[in-house]
């Protein structure tokens, strides 16, 4: 996000304007209703034109994301899986306007715990709002509602093909209201701790710690919570369509557009600067990993591209905004790197973190969001050194950035670990042993992905 | 020499690979079938109950020797069965037909050895 407070943004303190006045005044004498257009800024309608083309690409990554995790799974799981990231679309759209975004982005409420602003409640207060950025605010809540739909769908991966459905339901509600938006406010609100630390805040521009660390740490004590699929890791387990798998990374390739140069709250020259960063750095990311698979494995993967293409992608989300091109291809190279060490650790050690969601989400969101202080364009730090009045260094920053990265894990890790915990003893959280063997889509959903696989 | 065909539901197929290894029978041949037998299933459909009028079954072939028949078709009974001892409608059948001969192609063996 932006370094530019969120709050201030929504409040448009009205700076006294002769011209304006005067208009207004005219148009009121005219018998028209100039009043609340008046009291609001302008709109830059370059600006929100972007910002909603964006808010519709970060949606389309949720379907993508059903896809690339749909295709991984069995046969049997490739409809509940693909549901685990519609539902959330349901579930987290409705929980944003009603609470999420009065949490996310309202004042300091608990210490600081989370916000609130009753104005938020259900959006009712925000109906003709124009931030000082030039954009309605309906767009910006409903930009940041995509990156609260997103996160919990991402946990999925760790749990896929064993978690109930009714459990996985409640859970993301909960985890979104008790998780997802502390951690957004504590980041990306004005009066966050997290954004007001050190010279200039935690660096975190697209959601490194909100959205990926968050997720995938997550999705780390789900899975040891769960316990491994029936079968894992003796069983072979493959993917049932490589060919949507392949889909979906791509289309979470051009969503990111949005995820990414949108978090820039603008049309201008930042947006361009985050566009060329996830370019390079996803570009990257894919190379180094098939590389990688090409000196270890013998052969270039298509889903070692498609995750290569997903771990440059989240190393450069904190990192968009501060990082030049160059940097970005580093954070990508890094982020493949040690992504694929982590999820050759996973193999050693057992766990069942089916489809990566640590291995990738949460690793790669560490890697970006601690190794982009080696990458910040000096006038970053310039503007750092001024605020912190005299200097300020990498490694001041790096200090900042692990104490962003430190808290979220934590707090994740822990929240996680309890929700489930309650949950679970009202819900079980895991599948029996028939709904596993049946496979989510009969067990859950009652249907087939694949009707044409049999005569019927 | 036997050839030892089973259908047997779709989730029971881990089970009885699992057991079948268990008992040392490795070699084995397995297709995805529909068919038709006592068993109902519904699925619904944005609401709307249908009932399948074939239903997916998985069918799997193994060749053994005389010696081995009895326990590669107890090892399926058990695993393949559903709901406890008792089982359930829809578990499936298993068909024994005599093999004339068996040829493994690499070394063109005929017969018990080949199997």
């Amino acid at each position: 996000m932006q370094k530019t407070s969120l709050v201030d943004l929504a409040i448009t303190p009205m700076k006294f304007n002769w011209k304006r006045t005067l208009i207004t005044l005219g148009l009121f004498f005219a018998g028209t209703i100039g009043l609340f257009a008046a009291n609001n800024t302008p709109i830059d309608s370059g600006a929100t034109a972007w910002m909603l083309t964006s808010t519709a690409l970060v949606l389309l990554m949720v379907p993508g994301l059903a896809l690339f995790y749909g295709g991984l799974v069995r046969t049997k799981n490739v409809l509940g899986t693909m549901m685990h990231s519609f539902v959330a679309m349901g579930i987290i759209s409705i929980l944003w306007v009603t609470v999420g975004y009065s949490m996310s982005f309202g004042s300091n409420v608990l210490g600081g715990w989370f916000g609130w602003n009753p104005d938020y409640f259900l959006l009712k207060g925000i109906d003709t709002n124009i931030m000082s950025a030039g954009i309605p605010e309906y767009v910006f809540s409903m930009f940041q509602g995509k990156f609260a739909i997103i996160t919990p769908a991402l946990i999925a991966g760790a749990i896929a093909e064993r978690v109930s459905f009714k459990a996985y339901f409640f859970f993301i509600a909960i985890w979104s209201i008790l998780v997802y938006n502390p951690l957004c406010h504590w980041v990306w609100a004005s009066d966050g701790f997290l954004f007001n630390i050190g010279a200039k805040g935690a660096i975190d521009f697209a959601g490194g710690t909100v959205v990926h660390i968050s997720a995938g740490v997550s999705g780390l004590v789900a899975a040891l919570f769960l316990g491994a699929r029936r079968g894992y890791p003796y069983q072979v387990i493959r993917p049932n369509n490589m060919v949507i798998v392949m889909l979906g990374a791509g289309l979470l390739w051009v969503g990111w557009f949005g995820f990414n140069a949108g978090s820039s709250i603008s049309s201008g020259l930042s947006t361009a600067q985050a566009l060329v960063a996830t370019q390079v750095a996803a570009a990257a990311g894919a190379l180094v990993w098939i590389i990688i698979e090409w000196v270890h494995q013998g052969k270039a993967t298509a889903l070692g591209f498609a995750s290569g293409i997903l771990a440059g992608l989240v190393a450069v989300t904190p990192a968009a905004g501060v990082v030049q091109p160059y940097g970005a291809i580093i954070l990508g190279v890094l982020a493949s790197i040690i992504c694929y060490m982590a999820i050759q650790l996973k193999n050693k050690l057992g766990y069942d973190d089916s489809l990566d969601a640590f291995g990738i989400h949460g690793v790669g969101g560490i890697v970006g969001a601690l190794f982009l202080v080696f990458f910040i364009r000096p006038s970053w730090m310039q503007e750092a050194a001024i605020a912190a009045g005299g200097s300020w260094t990498v490694w001041n920053q790096l200090g900042v950035q692990a104490i962003a990265v430190g808290t979220a894990v934590v707090y994740a890790a822990f929240m996680t670990f309890i929700i489930i915990y309650l949950l679970n003893k009202v819900v079980p959280f895991k599948a029996t042993e028939e709904e596993e063997m049946a496979g989510l889509d009969r067990s859950y959903h009652g249907e087939r992905g694949y009707g044409m696989l049999n005569a019927n | 020499m036997k050839l030892i065909t089973a259908i047997i539901r779709e989730t029971q197929l881990d089970k009885v690979r699992e057991a079948l290894i268990e008992a040392d029978i490795k070699r084995i041949t397995v297709c995805r079938v529909s068919g038709h037998g006592q068993q109902r299933v519904e699925e619904m459909y944005r609401g709307q109950i249908i009932i399948p009028d074939l239903i997916p079954k998985i069918k799997i072939e193994i060749a053994v020797n005389e010696s081995f028949v009895d326990i590669t078709v107890n090892t399926i009974l058990k695993s393949a069965r559903t709901n406890g001892p008792e089982g359930s409608v829809g578990d499936g059948k298993i068909f024994i037909t005599p093999l004339e001969q068996c040829i493994r192609i690499r070394t063109g063996e005929k017969g018990g050895s080949a199997i």
